[in-house]
């Protein structure tokens, strides 16, 4: 924990509608003043709308919100010194260049103009992209944008920084590239509140996470507290001699109370645990007989898994979910099967 | 915790640089309003340095009014071309300028639905800066379809009895003027729904108040009904006060009615404009 408890995000009641349709219905959150916290929800949750309202740019219809100490509509132009948003679009200037863009930015923060120059400089070499920074953003990859958009949001460091949806579109490589500046960040001091809709984005990054689902937080604590609030989790073993898989098996299907999967590896074996401690007396008995194992493991639910517990649905995600085809895609279509 | 630790240069970037970017510094001293303003100003330009084409009709207007309608038309109404672009040049120029204050709403439009004027409503500088910065720019390019109407005129063989005082003094309030109109555009851009939106709008306003007005012909032949549209149009107003300025015969009550009319459409306008870019949701 750091030195300073006070918490970066307090809100309460938020309520936001637009025509009929509430697209914040109460919402509550507190996030603590460090680290990476998550803000998990399908398309049209209310991510971006907590997000516009908590960093000034959209009045609450109803309830309160104090980012940094500083209430989020009395006090916007206090919230805004210390914070920085990067919205789910890239928002810079196409005409201009990489260069050009950071260079004004910095000059209406205060820097002076040699000062904005090295800036800009600074942050184009530190995100990949110097050989880029001449040319105009409308020639850059998506992923050079987000990059450029995030070093933006960045040229002072903000205590807190709002990321919309950063990695949405963007291929495994560039999405990579921004969770290590997402990382970097966190580790440098900067509370970060990112937005996704990928489950496994949120497990990577967030040291905490809150749940959201049509303008209500459903669920809020650290990724294995979902998980683990959920109940289900899965023995995985690795036997050593395929001999005596089957035995294993046996003895596994005994303790736990489950049925076992076998996979086309002919030395593995799962099935879920409802309860660790029965995870334990169950690898006890196999070493109890004599079974040999190479691998071990414990796997929590993925948080698609997490979702549908919480809400009764499936995560509702874009069709243009490619880049993200990510490690629990065998647990989904276990779960669908 | 999930966090994984990452290892130095990973996903391929540089790792000590973007330590050295990350480092945290102190904060400059905040900036004030005009320097935020000019700023924003110098932003536009710079845009218009990377795609000259959106001068096209800041150049292309004044041009092809000014030409077109002296010699297609000089001689059947007014005798001869020299004859009539004595009267049609402040017309023109008043014409070339108006049509082009739409950019106003149409910069302003583009900046709020790419997310820009996010990014600057969320930082800590004064809140007109956007919209001042925007004015600003858009005066550069005003002055430049003035300038062009006047200076092709004077090839074309106009000779302004007012002298260089009074066409000075001409451009000075056709931009005051133009000023004033902008801040109609900004209004809409907030309000309408797409760029081309404002774009039409302006049109399908601007087309019948300069063509029946007394930019390109005297109202003395027109009906009666006409005559009467035209000579409260407010664009008349302005043409009446340019023509007197550039041709010495200046009257102050006209002057001053385009005055007014310049800072009301600003009083009324420039907060509304504001209120609305403040309550942006």
């Amino acid at each position: 924990m750091s030195m300073n408890s006070a918490p970066a995000i307090e809100a309460s009641g938020l309520v936001k509608t637009f025509g009929g349709n509430r697209a914040l219905d109460g919402v509550d959150l507190v996030v603590p003043a460090e680290g990476v916290f998550g803000f998990l929800g399908p398309n049209g949750a209310g991510k971006t709308t907590s997000i516009r309202v908590l960093a000034t740019l959209s009045p609450p219809d109803a309830g309160t919100a104090r980012v940094l100490g500083h209430d989020v509509v009395r006090e916007a132009d206090r919230v805004r010194e210390r914070i920085s948003l990067t919205g789910q679009f890239a928002s810079m200037d196409e005409e201009l260049t990489g260069f050009e863009n950071l260079t004004i930015l910095a000059r209406l923060l205060g820097f002076t103009r040699a000062g904005a120059r090295n800036r800009a400089d600074e942050l184009l070499d530190g995100f990949g992209l110097a050989e880029a920074g001449g040319r105009t953003v409308k020639t850059y990859s998506g992923g050079m944008r987000r990059r450029l958009d995030v070093a933006a949001s960045i040229i002072i460091s903000p205590d807190l920084l709002f990321l919309d949806e950063p990695t949405t579109g963007l291929d495994p490589r560039s999405r990579n590239q921004v969770w290590a500046i997402v990382r970097a960040l966190a580790r440098e001091g900067t509370t970060v509140l990112l937005t996704t809709q990928y489950l496994d984005e949120a497990d990577q990054l967030a040291d905490r996470l809150a749940v959201i689902d049509r303008g209500r937080i459903i669920a809020e604590g650290t990724p294995s507290q979902l998980k683990t609030s959920v109940g289900a989790g899965t023995v995985q073993v690795h036997v050593r001699d395929p001999a005596r898989r089957s035995e294993a098996g046996r003895l596994l299907a005994e303790a736990l109370g489950t049925p076992v999967q076998t996979g086309s590896d002919e030395t593995a074996l799962s099935a879920r645990a409802d309860d660790p401690g029965r995870a334990s007396v169950a690898l006890a008995g196999l070493a109890r007989a004599g079974i040999d194992l190479t691998a071990f493991a414990l796997a929590h639910p993925s948080l698609d898994e997490v979702f549908l517990a919480l809400t009764g649905h499936r995560a509702e995600t874009d069709t243009d979910t490619d880049a993200h085809t990510d490690a629990h895609a065998d647990t989904h279509q276990e779960k669908t099967a | 915790m999930t966090t994984t630790p990452v290892p130095h240069g990973s996903a391929g970037l540089p790792d000590r640089a973007l330590r050295d970017a990350l480092a945290t510094r102190p904060r400059p001293p905040r900036t004030g309003p005009l320097s935020a303003s000019l700023t924003l100003a110098w932003r536009a330009l710079l845009k218009i340095k990377h795609v000259p084409e959106q001068l096209a009709d800041a150049i292309m207007i004044p041009i092809l009014f000014t030409v077109m309608f002296t010699y297609l038309f000089g001689g059947a109404m007014a005798g001869s071309t020299h004859e009539y672009l004595q009267f049609l040049l402040p017309g023109t120029m008043v014409f070339a300028v108006l049509l082009i204050t739409v950019y106003a709403g149409v910069n302003l439009k583009n900046d709020v639905t790419r997310g820009i004027a996010d990014r600057f409503r969320s930082m800590p500088i004064w809140r007109p800066a956007l919209l001042v910065g925007g004015l600003i720019s858009d005066a550069g390019r005003n002055l430049l379809a003035a300038g062009l109407v006047v200076a092709l005129g004077l090839v074309m063989g106009f000779r302004p009895a007012g002298g260089v005082i009074g066409v000075l003094l001409a451009v000075g309030l056709v931009l005051v003027f133009a000023f004033g109109l902008s801040w109609v555009w900004a209004t809409l851009g907030l309000v309408l729904r797409t760029p081309s939106a404002i774009s039409a709008v302006s049109f399908l306003v601007q087309f019948p108040l300069t063509f029946a007005s007394n930019v390109f012909v005297d109202p003395q032949t027109m009906p009666g009904w006409l005559r009467t549209f035209v000579r409260f149009n407010p664009v008349s107003q302005l043409v009446e006060a340019v023509r007197g300025l550039m041709n010495g015969t200046a009257q102050a009550s006209r002057i001053a009615a385009v005055l007014l009319a310049s800072g009301l459409l600003v009083a009324v306008f420039a907060p509304l404009t504001m209120r609305l870019y403040r309550n942006q949701t």
